[in-house]
């Protein structure tokens, strides 16, 4: 809301973000401000209205696309991919097309498989956007202004099981860095490589692992695409040892993009091979029980530490 | 004066009455007034346009004869020195003539150029839809935008893109519009206001939506003075394409300034639209939606530039959109590549006989606008201007390594922070274009 008084081109685009204040209240109230052309209500055509947020980016206002579930992005991945991350090299850097592309994501509990999805390892190979992944209040807030000032493509993936979280923030304005990752917990025995709603279980498994004697830096990577190697490679010259918690499918997910550039950049760093945590690669169950077992586990965490650092 | 083209398509006598030589066509002929009319002062009479339409066939004559009826008419019931009741001005006749020669030379060398081996890829060639591209743009001021298909290059060149410019593109050159970055489908003139170019079909209609969106944003949002219009171009194909259908449905629900010009060629690539398409009468998918739906000839150029205006005049008062098929040919192949083998020559007999630049040339000469060395000193000229294209393009570097990495973001941050803590844009070989990215 900030963004939008500051700046009166930047405007909202998605199915149900103005009246009834977007699926997970995102946009709450925004309409009622700023009326129904800057918080545009959509119809329900994905990729028609993103292409709709390339086209008026191209001709200079700032909208911000919601994807009501990330997963429906993936009808919009005509348009995200040749026109979001393309036109600008296309047009030769004639035209810029400064969108922010977000939604709720991830697995949920027992939302089904298809509004489970995680789509970061499905546009991460697009060149010319930016992916980052926010996870607590604070830096989904200065991510999200930073997204939207930036005159990159960015992808914001929120996570559908943290819009409750609650945290103080800083009443002065701040906005973050689009391509810094954040040390969560300073360490000396391993690094620990996560995001988004992921990190609350490595937190979670950090606290059994100090009283285990244990001293895990755990930082949250935020950057998607790229990836801070600065942050990221400091500490595995510290720790010399690295372990990746995701909640992406094993197979081409962001962990296994994470570890090609970690082993081509730190090599000589390493004591142990990285390993990788994800969920596995099935569609998310419906039943509690089988999502549980998807998703990577506090315990399983634990026990991987205890591995890597023997 | 636009009293003339308003003559074809809405009929009530009245209209003309200042013009006592023009009689109003039997009713059978014309499109119904409520085309254009019905929709902006009565919006509920949505569908009287479907029912009086009476043409069942694809091409039935009582749909296509409405412009040239309107043309003719002209002809035998105006003394020949009687200029005001022409279509067009002297200025603008040259000046549509100038233009569609421009794309026909220009189209003609790319081929020549093709089969040389100066341009590579997928090339697809605009020749015999001329009078669409002139007819349309000719219309439209700078700020107006063009959106258009991988068949761009006529489009690029009517909206003021300078030949230079496109041919290096098609060579790859680093003078080319998108500094040889995007090629044949991709034209992107910031300048003028042409939005490209997509190799995907129906790509680009989304993207022109959202150009029409910013126009109502301005107006609505900003408050500034913006009336200006957007053009889609595609083809018959795109029309089965989903994206055409979310578009007609978002443009008429927002009364967004655009204009939807199908260039119906009857071609996919070997796919013949009937063959394709379940109702293949395409102008009629624009009422299902909410907006006018208008078939015209696009093999004449002033035909098309009557319903242009009124498409174009519609979007700039602030109706909405209109849907405008036209009904084209293309007289090569899908693409250079194409070896065109499956369309019936007789088929291509009967369009080359209607050539729009040898319709318009008639009508030039018939009414006395041109005499045929100025239009052939207009030829000349256009063959020069797209010699010096190809010297240009020739002459004008490739683009260097240095080039790679540029333009991939606007903001170079997004390549990252590298393993040393600075960005990777500020490492030297960034600039060389080597640098790890």
């Amino acid at each position: 809301m900030e963004e939008m008084e500051r700046d009166p081109r930047v405007c909202v685009m998605g199915e149900d973000v103005g009246h009834y204040g977007g699926s997970y209240k995102v946009t709450k109230d925004l309409a009622k401000i700023f009326g129904d052309l800057r918080v545009l209500d959509t119809p329900i055509a994905e990729n028609s209205f993103t292409g709709m947020a390339v086209g008026a980016a191209m001709t200079g206002l700032r909208p911000v696309v919601e994807g009501m579930n990330m997963g429906f992005l993936l009808l919009a991945f005509n348009q995200i991919s040749d026109n979001c991350g393309m036109l600008h090299y296309t047009s030769g850097g004639q035209f810029t097309i400064p969108t922010v592309i977000r939604g709720p994501g991830g697995v949920g509990r027992q939302l089904g498989a298809e509004h489970s999805q995680r789509l970061e390892s499905y546009f991460q190979s697009i060149p010319g956007i930016q992916m980052v992944a926010c996870s607590t209040p604070y830096n989904a807030k200065g991510l999200m202004k930073a997204a939207i000032r930036s005159e990159n493509p960015v992808v914001l993936f929120e996570h559908v099981l943290l819009y409750n979280l609650k945290e103080r923030i800083p009443d002065e304005e701040y906005v973050l860095s689009l391509e810094e990752a954040e040390m969560v917990r300073p360490g000396e025995h391993v690094t620990i490589l996560t995001y988004s709603r992921m990190r609350y279980h490595v937190m979670q498994a950090a606290k059994t692992l100090v009283n285990k004697g244990y001293d895990p830096e755990v930082i949250d990577i935020r950057s998607l695409k790229p990836f801070d190697l600065y942050t990221i490679g400091n500490s595995v010259k510290k720790t010399h040892r690295v372990l990746i918690v995701e909640e992406c499918m094993r197979t081409g997910g962001i962990g296994a993009s994470l570890t090609a550039a970690i082993n081509e950049n730190f090599h000589d760093y390493l004591d142990a091979p990285i390993v990788c945590l994800s969920s596995q690669d099935v569609p998310t169950p419906y039943a509690g029980t089988l999502e549980e077992w998807t998703v990577v586990q506090p315990p399983q965490i634990v026990t991987a530490v205890e591995q890597l650092c023997q | 004066m636009a009293c003339s083209a308003a003559g074809k398509i809405i009929h009530p006598p009245s209209i003309n009455s200042a013009r006592s030589a023009q009689k109003p066509h039997s009713s059978h002929k014309i499109i119904s007034p409520s085309a254009f009319l019905g929709f902006t002062s009565q919006p509920d009479k949505l569908f009287p346009v479907s029912r009086t339409i009476s043409s069942t066939g694809r091409r039935s004559a009582t749909v296509m004869a409405v412009s040239s009826d309107v043309v003719k008419e002209k002809k035998l019931k105006n003394a020949p020195s009687s200029a005001p009741n022409l279509l067009i001005t002297k200025e603008e006749g040259l000046e549509l003539y100038e233009d569609m020669i421009l794309g026909r030379a220009f189209e003609d060398m790319c081929a020549q150029m093709y089969y040389r081996g100066k341009m590579f890829g997928f090339v697809h060639l605009y020749n015999g839809q001329e009078a669409v591209s002139t007819g349309f743009i000719k219309l439209l001021k700078k700020e107006d935008c063009v959106v258009s298909t991988y068949r761009d290059h006529v489009h690029a060149l009517s909206k003021g893109v300078s030949a230079r410019a496109v041919m290096s593109e098609l060579f790859g050159k680093t003078t080319g519009c998108c500094r040889g970055q995007g090629g044949s489908m991709h034209m992107f003139s910031k300048e003028h206001n042409m939005l490209g170019g997509f190799a995907f079909i129906g790509e680009g209609i989304p993207v022109a939506t959202g150009a029409a969106f910013t126009s109502k944003y301005k107006r609505e949002v900003l408050k500034e003075d913006c009336d200006e219009v957007t053009l889609a171009f595609f083809g018959d194909g795109t029309c089965n394409n989903g994206q055409f259908f979310e578009c007609l449905n978002m443009a008429t629900l927002w009364k967004l300034p655009i204009v939807f010009v199908v260039e119906n060629n009857l071609w996919a690539i070997g796919m013949s639209h009937l063959r394709s398409t379940s109702d293949p009468q395409i102008w009629k998918k624009g009422p299902a939606f909410g907006m006018p739906g208008v078939h015209v000839d696009g093999m004449d150029v002033l035909k098309v530039r009557e319903v242009a205006k009124e498409a174009i005049g519609r979007a700039r008062r602030g109706e909405g959109p209109t849907l405008v098929e036209c009904e084209t040919y293309r007289f090569r192949g899908h693409s250079l590549a194409d070896p065109d083998e499956l369309r019936d020559p007789a088929e291509k007999a009967h369009y080359a006989t209607r050539d729009p630049i040898t319709a318009l040339k008639k009508y030039m000469t018939e009414n006395n606008l041109a005499s045929e060395s100025e239009l052939k000193g207009i030829e000349k000229k256009i063959d020069e201007v797209v010699e010096d294209a190809v010297e240009f393009g020739d002459k004008s570097p490739v683009p260097a390594r240095s080039q790679l990495l540029e333009n991939v973001f606007a903001d170079p941050r997004g390549f990252g922070i590298g393993p040393d803590g600075k960005y990777r844009c500020e490492d030297p070989k960034f600039t060389e274009g080597t640098a790890q990215v």
